[in-house]
């Protein structure tokens, strides 16, 4: 039984599923479908309508490689691979930005501070071109599922007709929200609009974040099938089918890596504003639009790592096969990828802030300590990418005898890296409260007191987290090497939470060395800025990649094999060219958002050109 | 006399280069991977560049010699030099690169091939996700029988294994050398303390030719031990691997 059973159980979803359909055979034309797709369409109508008379869901379907239309020549599965990654990048952006508009607008709210407001308004500017393209390209996506894949949309639309139906109303929720959020921004201020126009910002993201959740689920649902029995016979429970093994760590890391990726994204654009601004005060503006943002990302930056080895952890649990083909097999050297990445997403956000503290007149208090901040971040990092598998000539296989390196080799595991990026969260920390620091004096009188408290309270956590790591990590079983994770996070939280909350105490009613001068910053900062978002993005391409295809040869993992001529796992080079070149698209398509947002308020007035 | 910034650089970069090869190398005997020291020293390159440059004057300051070199019209002679010395230097580093070699290609081996959900062992379909151990309990339950069993695990080893992943399990046996790649050393804390015993148990029963299709061809003379022994006896053999080398197998469960 290969048809597919979709539009059967809701009317509305049917209508959903014809309008998509009729869309389709627009686009494609019924000629270019064939008498095949004819023959093929009449002969699933027969079985879908056997099916309807028998069991009430059927089994997931067999396919083979007939199964799979090939249209124009086309790879049907580079085609949705590029279109979903595209699809994905922007609507994390789009997700994104809401959040951190949301609170700058309460802080501005609370502030009174007009700058807030006008900054939180650039930022969903920026996002509203973004987010015509996340539903084109989502739209681009769903035709490529229905045209290249049809069965494997058959069967998940069979199991989440309810959710997508719903899906598609939330998402004109979304849009009405966000343009009456949008071109409302003006028109609600002052009072209670203000307050409404507030309600309208937290409405768009519970909106936002129920959409993220449902296509959450229906991933998940590849990876770690659940509600469903093993022949994939749906049980009829729609929210057990959604609430699978891998939702919840899915939907926490996808959150966090959003507001980190928003924030990289509008980062950039500052950057590009800066770069391009004609006067001083426009610089001074991007300057601090651009520190804002990179906050955002270095804020929701410091606890992505733990959201990712928790997912990691959560999918080796649920599948030792998916956890060794994750980090042990296959995947591992674009694991030493993106650890390369990370790495240069921390180093970038530090530079960053060092070069910013360049508008202060009191920094050079502090820039004496950089180099030793330095010294660790890049000490960390090298242990972070330290592959455990080498890459060794035949000379250096034989002069080590073996493939195993006593000294580096317990570097290439979990709980070495764990140990180094806790380390470069909390000098990334510290960074920032130098940066912090550089422009004031404190006044109280313990301030001596409150530095040797701090100073304690580092070197604590720094031994702590050494000795949960090098301990736990090699001299005990697997289960408390994976645990001790969450005492080292546990203390890098509290040496964080703790020092800046004693700084906000020893700084209170503190002096301003000098006005800081926004705009005296190096040009290269910026574009430590913009590597910012090109690594962010290069990342979310590979993992998400590396997530998808630690399925193999399934659509739905146990459950639905991949029947298709492309049931093969690439060579990671391809894989890594595939994502470089969507990201290459990606980026043209972004600068072409910073573009639009720019013309929007360009104004030319033609001299004789309308009647006086 | 201070030294030019741009000096400075150069020599922590120095520094940094050959205190790697010393202390690997040299002091501990382990070579260092050329491999990896281009990519620490990538790094470690754009580190000390960060604190060289995130400040205006120091920045200048380090530009300086760079630029006057290419501005100065005073420096017109030691610029010809530079600019016929650098693209000369490129293209014989890329000529040299490039140039054919009798050294064997590098190889991405990875260490763990992911296993198949379910294997057929011993003539039966096996679901490797919920397989365990059927001796594991023992080890709470009557410690003194579990001991007798990792003897007898021991005994097949040392008849059966020990000729390649040694008799220290360090795998260095005395076939290793004529082995490529050579035989998993399981005293490493990144091989069997990271697996489940169902993974050994899949490994060692179906071997080498039992190994997965993707990212093939695997390189592994692994024999097919289900061919040879019981399935008792690799599980005791899996229990004698973790016992010798005090590695706990991996489980989801506290003690």
């Amino acid at each position: 039984m290969t048809g597919p059973r979709a539009f059967r159980k809701a009317p509305a979803l049917a209508l959903f599923g014809l309008i998509f359909a009729l869309l389709a055979l627009t686009f494609t034309g019924f000629d270019q479908l064939g008498p095949l797709a004819s023959e093929q369409a009449a002969a699933e109508q027969v079985v879908a309508a056997d099916a309807a008379v028998a069991a009430p869901y059927a089994p997931a379907p067999k396919l083979t490689a007939a199964d799979y239309p090939t249209i124009a020549g086309v790879n049907s599965r580079v085609a949705v691979w590029i279109f979903a990654q595209l699809h994905l990048w922007f609507a994390a952006f789009v997700l994104a930005v809401p959040i951190f508009v949301f609170i700058i607008e309460i802080i501005g709210m609370r502030t009174r501070d007009k700058r807030y407001d006008d900054m939180a308004y650039e930022f969903i500017k920026v996002s509203i071109t973004a987010y015509s393209l996340t539903a084109i390209l989502g739209g681009s996506l769903l035709f490529f599922l229905i045209l290249f894949y049809p069965h494997l949309f058959g069967y998940l639309s069979t199991i989440f007709s309810e959710s997508m139906f719903y899906y598609a109303l939330l998402f004109f929720a979304e849009s009405a929200v966000l343009y009456i959020y949008y071109y409302g921004w003006h028109w609600l201020q002052g009072g209670i609009r203000k307050w409404i126009h507030l309600g309208l910002g937290l409405s768009l993201n519970v909106v936002g974040t129920c959409l993220m959740l449902l296509a959450n689920s229906w991933l998940t649902f590849m990876m770690s099938p659940a509600g469903v029995d093993a022949a994939g016979v749906f049980g009829g429970d729609t929210w057990a089918a959604m609430n699978n093994f891998l939702w919840h760590p899915i939907n926490i890391h996808r959150f966090v890596a959003n507001i980190a990726y928003g924030g990289s994204i509008v980062g950039a654009y500052a950057a590009f504003k800066f770069l391009t601004a004609g006067s001083q005060e426009e610089r001074a503006h991007y300057d601090w639009m651009g520190y804002n943002a990179n906050f955002i990302a270095i804020c929701a930056l410091l606890p992505l790592p733990f959201a990712g080895y928790y997912l990691a952890a959560e999918m080796y649990l649920y599948s030792q096969q998916m956890g060794i083909t994750l980090m042990g097999g296959i995947f591992a050297w674009l694991f030493i990828i993106q650890a390369v990445l990370i790495g240069t997403l921390f180093l970038s956000a530090n530079y960053y802030l060092w070069c910013g503290m360049g508008r202060s007149d009191g920094a050079k208090r502090y820039t004496k300590y950089i180099k030793y901040i330095a010294i660790v971040l890049v000490g960390a990092f090298l242990v972070w990418f330290t592959p455990h598998t080498l890459v060794l000539t035949n000379e250096e296989l034989k002069a080590l005898g073996g493939p195993h390196h006593k000294i580096l080799g317990p570097l290439g595991i979990m709980p070495a890296k764990n140990t180094a990026v806790n380390v470069m969260i909390i000098f990334t920390a510290l960074s920032f409260m130098f940066y912090r620091r550089a422009n004031k004096v404190a006044t109280v009188s313990w301030v001596n007191a409150g530095n040797a408290i701090q100073v304690a309270l580092f070197t604590a956590g720094i031994l702590n987290i050494m000795f949960l790591g090098i301990y736990h990590g090699y001299f005990t079983n697997t289960v408390y090497k994976v645990a001790a994770s969450i005492p080292q996070v546990l203390t890098t939280v509290v040496v964080i939470v703790g020092s800046i909350t004693l700084d906000s105490f020893i700084y209170k009613n503190s002096k301003e060395v000098a006005p800081l001068h926004w705009g005296r910053i190096p040009g290269r900062a910026m574009y430590a800025l913009f590597l910012l978002a090109v690594a962010f993005t290069w990342l979310m391409g590979l993992m998400g990649y590396i997530r998808s295809g630690i399925r193999q040869h399934w659509h739905v993992l146990d459950i639905m094999r991949d029947g298709s001529v492309d049931a093969f796992t690439p060579t990671l080079g391809f894989a890594a060219n595939v994502v470089s070149v969507a990201a290459i698209i990606f980026m043209a398509m972004v600068i072409f958002v910073f573009w639009i947002a720019q013309v929007s308020s360009n104004k030319t007035l033609p001299s004789g050109y309308w009647k006086e | 006399m201070r030294i030019p910034r741009l000096l400075q650089a150069v020599l922590v970069l120095l520094f940094v280069y050959f205190g790697f090869i010393l202390v690997f190398d040299v002091i501990l005997e382990a070579v260092i991977p050329a491999s990896l020291i281009i990519m620490y020293m990538f790094f470690v390159t754009a580190g000390v560049f960060m604190v060289f440059t995130y400040d205006e004057e120091q920045t200048a300051e380090l530009v300086a010699p760079i630029k006057a070199m290419v501005e100065d019209p005073s420096k017109r002679l030691i610029r010809n030099i530079v600019f016929v010395i650098v693209p000369l230097a490129v293209g014989g580093g890329t000529y040299w690169q490039m140039q054919p070699s009798f050294e064997a290609p590098l190889e991405l081996r990875t260490i763990h091939p992911a296993p198949p959900t379910t294997a057929k062992i011993y003539g039966k379909r096996v679901n490797l996700l919920k397989l365990e151990n059927p001796y594991r309990k023992l080890e709470k339950e009557d410690p003194e029988q579990f001991r007798e069993l990792i003897d007898e695990g021991a005994a097949v080893y040392i008849k059966n294994c020990q000729y390649c992943h040694g008799d220290k399990l360090d795998g260095k046996g005395p076939y290793a050398e004529g082995l490529n790649p050579t035989p998993l050393n399981f005293q490493d804390v990144g091989t069997i303390a990271q697996l489940q015993e169902s993974y050994l148990f899949w490994r060692i029963t179906t071997g080498g030719p039992g190994l997965p299709q993707e990212a093939a061809p695997w390189i592994s003379s692994m024999p097919v031990w289900q061919d040879f022994l019981k399935e008792d006896e690799v599980w005791k053999v899996i229990m004698f691997l973790y016992d010798y080398t005090g590695h706990r197998p991996r489980s989801w469960e506290h003690e």
